[in-house]
């Protein structure tokens, strides 16, 4: 089985491609990128005029499963994934049971084989049943297939404890994704604190809550000599914090999710539960902070921090829903809407942020269209204009703030192991 | 003239000509509880559901002497008693209060937007009498109404709002009601109990009293509750007291004419002194009774009938 | 609505008024425990003329109270806009008192109904009568006027507007004809 891509505009920022070329797949791999390829009995794609790129990235993902499976499960939240452009997606541990142990990591890992959609890379927990405490058995996690470790959800409130793990997955080599809230600070908060959770009366979470962890994480990083990602930045203080640590040569990297370079605490006005996420949407200054840490390099990856949560748990007083936005779906089109259409980023870093960047910090083979890695690819029509419908989500939730907004740029073919599994 | 929502839910959705409107049908209430027969026939076989997630002897007994002065049917559904305690959603409460035939719904609830969510689910008005630290829109309505009796008019004068700022639906809807009918809004509380972005409201934010309470025409002071002092949010009530507490003395800091408010239950000898609640400049007790107008007034314009226009009479 | 014939002009109310006014005083054997009560908007000015008009007369004054009876409309479940509420000024006792209603049109009969309970709500009259200026048939309720300006047969697609000084800046009424 083969497919010969024809005629795209093909971006592979791992070998700083950018040109109208084919892409030919042989055997659920990249045979070769070039011009005018030829192969008699390939399947051909006409890409003229479309974006050819390495399948999607996506590093923060929740599956839900096991656990919560009215929310998503592992076969719905990958098929989602595809229809995004998504092949390959980080999952986060925060299931129940926690995924704190190999078993569960085993679990999830053939539940991604069965359902057959993207690919999964667990991220295990911590802690033991995150609960802050006791280190997981993290190098038990790693040999079971965990490309990381992570607290999202429920983070590691003790600098103590964060210490002692940062020591020992340095050992081991395995990144730590922080997700970075002081629960002191953010106490009882529900959305960003500011002018609007004044207005609203809805109780604020300070940006100081973020970054103050971000700064105790950044120096723990900064000691252990550890690879710390810092998950889902959304303050302007957060990214100078990142920015400086990177100058200082600390190895820290960072993602941003596509809400947070999109949308204010402006938009919580009306108390539209979907606008609640963790970290609250912020002010102005910060969107603007962070796409100038996107186009400066501070940031490194977006990734969705894809939260799927069911109408009835939605449809509630805002101070009683849960924090999240199902995100898979529509990243791509916003990262094209609001980055690459108006000139903050430019396509290939644009792309090298969800594909080629996200994969080398989990190690992962994806990413990059070299010849011999995994046939993962998308065509992504960049001038395509479409509008926001969750009605059509894949995903099992329909938690998103971005219902009929108007987005340029949509994911048109979805190639995953060489076999198109996703055309629109 | 007419309300342009079916509901009631914050000042921050009404004009400057709502607000009036609603003060100047409160006028007529007022006479109506002045009589030894204090009811009219106006809403008889109407159903008027106090909904309350929250305790609130006063403004739920405010509410319900409204609604008994007009003749209609009063019930009463308690935070306790009722089934939220047994898991019901909001939306699904509203909607057994809809089927069981209420015609207005009146609700306290402790979560900012409970009274728009409610007002969404179902087809007839819904009053805010209080959600969470949001808006508490017919305090402030019984606040301007008490102000323009007392002063005649609201446009230029200075009002001050003494105390915990941050916690306060009457803060919010009072500082945007005043700015609304034109006066000059300040706020004075510690740091601590002032939410930041408060001047986006339009109010000037003073942490010194002395300095807030020059030249004002009104003193709204605030109840402080004791729970926020184990919150951390200030050290002591001794020290608050002494800081932000009014009495006499401080009194003469504000214009001679000022008028002293507050929107109950009172904290005598915290954030208010006893001389200085019940002196000739206190109007706390007229609040309380034009409380009863002014809801009379709102379930009056908002209780409207059927879709047909008004009959001709003689 | 088009105008089509005029009924009492400047003159004709005054002359009305100053009848009623002997009326009153003569059915009531004089001025003691007599009040006017006018009824918003035009019953209001009506009766603060009789009072003077009696007073004219017998040199006595009449209290006079004003009434606004929107809150006891029988129709108000059927309004979709809820019509203004202004204030009642009634500052004596009705109890005992001979009360004349006054107002300027009479006709379903549904006001002075509304005003009858509104009154009864102030206290106990001991007699309540009724004064206007122009009635115009169709009743829809066993309601009389003790003292008529006018009797106008109309048919119901016709308006009676009283205009007065006070309100409208000059005295007259009119039939109107809805087109």
């Amino acid at each position: 089985m083969c497919l010969l891509i024809k005629n795209g505009i093909v971006i592979d920022p791992a070998r700083n491609i950018k040109k109208n070329c084919d892409v030919l797949t042989e055997n659920a791999k990249i045979a070769s990128v070039g011009e005018s390829l030829e192969s008699p009995d390939a399947e051909i794609i006409d890409a003229a005029g479309k974006i050819v790129m390495p399948g999607i990235v996506d590093m923060h993902v929740h599956l839900r499963e096991p656990g919560f499976e009215a929310k998503e499960t592992i076969q719905t939240g990958t098929f989602a994934a595809l229809r995004g452009g998504v092949t390959s997606v980080a999952c986060m541990p925060n299931t129940n049971p926690v995924a704190d142990n190999a078993s569960v990591i085993n679990f999830i890992l053939n539940r991604a084989k069965e359902a057959g959609n993207a690919r999964v890379y667990p991220v295990g927990a911590i802690t033991k049943n995150s609960e802050g405490k006791l280190l997981s058995e993290i190098a038990e996690l790693k040999d079971a297939g965990a490309a990381a470790i992570s607290d999202d959800g429920r983070p590691v409130n003790s600098a103590g404890v964060m210490r002692r793990a940062m020591q020992y997955a340095s050992m081991l080599d395995l990144p730590v994704i922080s997700h970075c809230e002081n629960l002191d600070l953010a106490g009882e908060g529900v959305m960003h604190e500011g002018a609007v959770s004044t207005a609203l009366g809805l109780k604020g979470i300070p940006a100081s809550a973020e970054e103050v962890m971000v700064a105790r994480d950044i120096i723990l990083a900064e000691e252990t000599g550890c690879r710390l990602h810092i998950a889902h930045v959304s303050t302007a203080r957060s990214i100078q914090l990142v920015r400086e640590a990177k100058a200082r040569g600390v190895n820290v990297t960072a993602e941003v999710a596509p809400h947070h370079f999109t949308l204010t605490h402006e938009a919580v006005k009306g108390y539209n539960t979907f606008t609640k996420v963790n970290p609250p949407l912020r002010e102005a200054k910060d969107v603007e902070a962070v796409k100038e840490g996107l186009a400066d390099g501070t940031i490194d990856v977006i990734a969705t921090d894809h939260a799927p949560h069911t109408m009835e748990e939605k449809d509630v007083e805002y101070d009683l829903a849960p924090f999240g936005i199902a995100g898979v779906e529509t990243a791509a089109g916003l990262i094209w809407n609001e980055l690459v259409k108006p000139g903050i980023l430019n396509v290939e870093d644009a792309v090298a942020k969800i594909t080629l960047n996200p994969a080398r910090i989990l190690g992962i083979c994806a990413g990059t269209l070299v010849p011999g890695m995994p046939a993962d690819i998308i065509a992504i029509e960049p001038n395509k204009e479409w509008e926001v419908d969750p009605e059509f989500f894949a995903g099992r939730s329909k938690n998103t703030p971005f219902a009929g907004k108007k987005l340029t740029g949509k994911v048109l073919i979805t190639i995953l192991n060489g076999i198109m599994v996703y055309k629109h | 003239m007419t309300l342009r929502g079916k509901d009631l839910i914050g000042i921050e959705h009404m004009s400057e000509m709502e607000i009036q409107y609603i003060l100047d049908t409160a006028r007529p209430m007022k006479e109506i509880i002045s009589r030894p027969i204090k009811k009219v026939p106006t809403l008889k076989g109407r159903t008027v559901a106090n909904v309350f997630y929250e305790p609130s002897t006063r403004t739920r007994t405010s509410f319900e002497l409204a609604a008994k002065y007009l003749s209609a049917e009063g019930v009463n559904v308690s935070g306790s008693a009722s089934s939220v305690s047994k898991g019901e959603s909001l939306k699904d409460t509203a909607r057994t209060l809809e089927a069981l035939g209420a015609d207005v719904i009146i609700l306290r609830h402790p979560m900012p937007g409970a009274a728009a969510m409610m007002a969404q689910t179902v087809p007839f008005p819904v009053v805010n009498a209080g959600d969470g630290a949001h808006e508490h829109p017919t305090q402030s309505l019984l606040d301007l109404f008490t102000v323009q009796e007392v002063k005649g008019t609201i446009k230029g004068l200075q009002i001050v709002v003494v105390g915990d700022i941050m916690h306060s639906r009457v803060a919010r809807s009072g500082i945007l009601a005043f700015k609304k009918m034109g006066a000059r809004v300040s706020v004075c509380g510690p740091t601590t109990l002032v939410p930041p972005g408060i001047e986006e409201l339009g109010a000037r934010v003073y942490n010194n009293l002395d300095e807030a309470l020059d030249g004002a025409d009104i003193i709204y002071v605030l109840r402080i509750q004791k729970e926020r002092q184990e919150e951390g949010l200030f050290p002591g009530l001794r020290e608050y007291a002494r800081l932000y507490g009014i009495n006499k003395e401080r009194l003469k800091l504000a214009s001679s004419e000022a008028v002293v408010m507050h929107p109950g239950p009172v904290n005598r000898g915290v954030e208010i002194t006893c001389d200085a609640a019940d002196c000739k400049q206190s109007v706390i007790q007229a609040q309380v009774n034009n409380g009863v107008a002014v809801r009379m007034a709102v379930l009056y314009l908002l209780a409207r009938g059927g879709e047909a226009s008004s009959v001709p009479v003689d | 609505m088009q105008e089509k014939a005029s009924i009492l002009d400047k003159k004709g109310i005054s002359r009305s008024l100053t009848r009623i006014a002997h009326e009153i005083i003569e059915r009531n054997k004089g001025t003691e425990f007599l009040v006017l009560i006018g009824i918003r908007r035009r019953g209001v000015p009506l009766a603060y003329r009789l009072a003077e008009g009696i007073k004219k007369i017998e040199g006595s004054d009449v209290p006079v109270g004003v009434l606004d009876i929107t809150l006891y409309r029988d129709d108000l479940s059927t309004l979709s806009q809820q019509p203004v509420v202004y204030q009642t000024e009634v500052n004596f006792s009705v109890e005992g008192k001979k009360i004349v209603l006054v107002d300027d049109v009479l006709y379903t009969g549904r006001t002075i109904r509304a005003a009858m309970d509104a009154i009864m709500d102030l206290g106990r009259p001991g007699v309540i009568q009724l004064a206007t200026l122009v009635d115009r048939g169709h009743r829809e309720l066993p309601i009389r006027a003790d003292y008529v300006g006018k009797n106008v047969p109309t048919s119901k697609k016709e308006v009676i507007a009283v205009q007065l000084e006070e309100i409208d800046s000059e005295d007259k009424t009119l039939i109107l004809e809805i087109e």
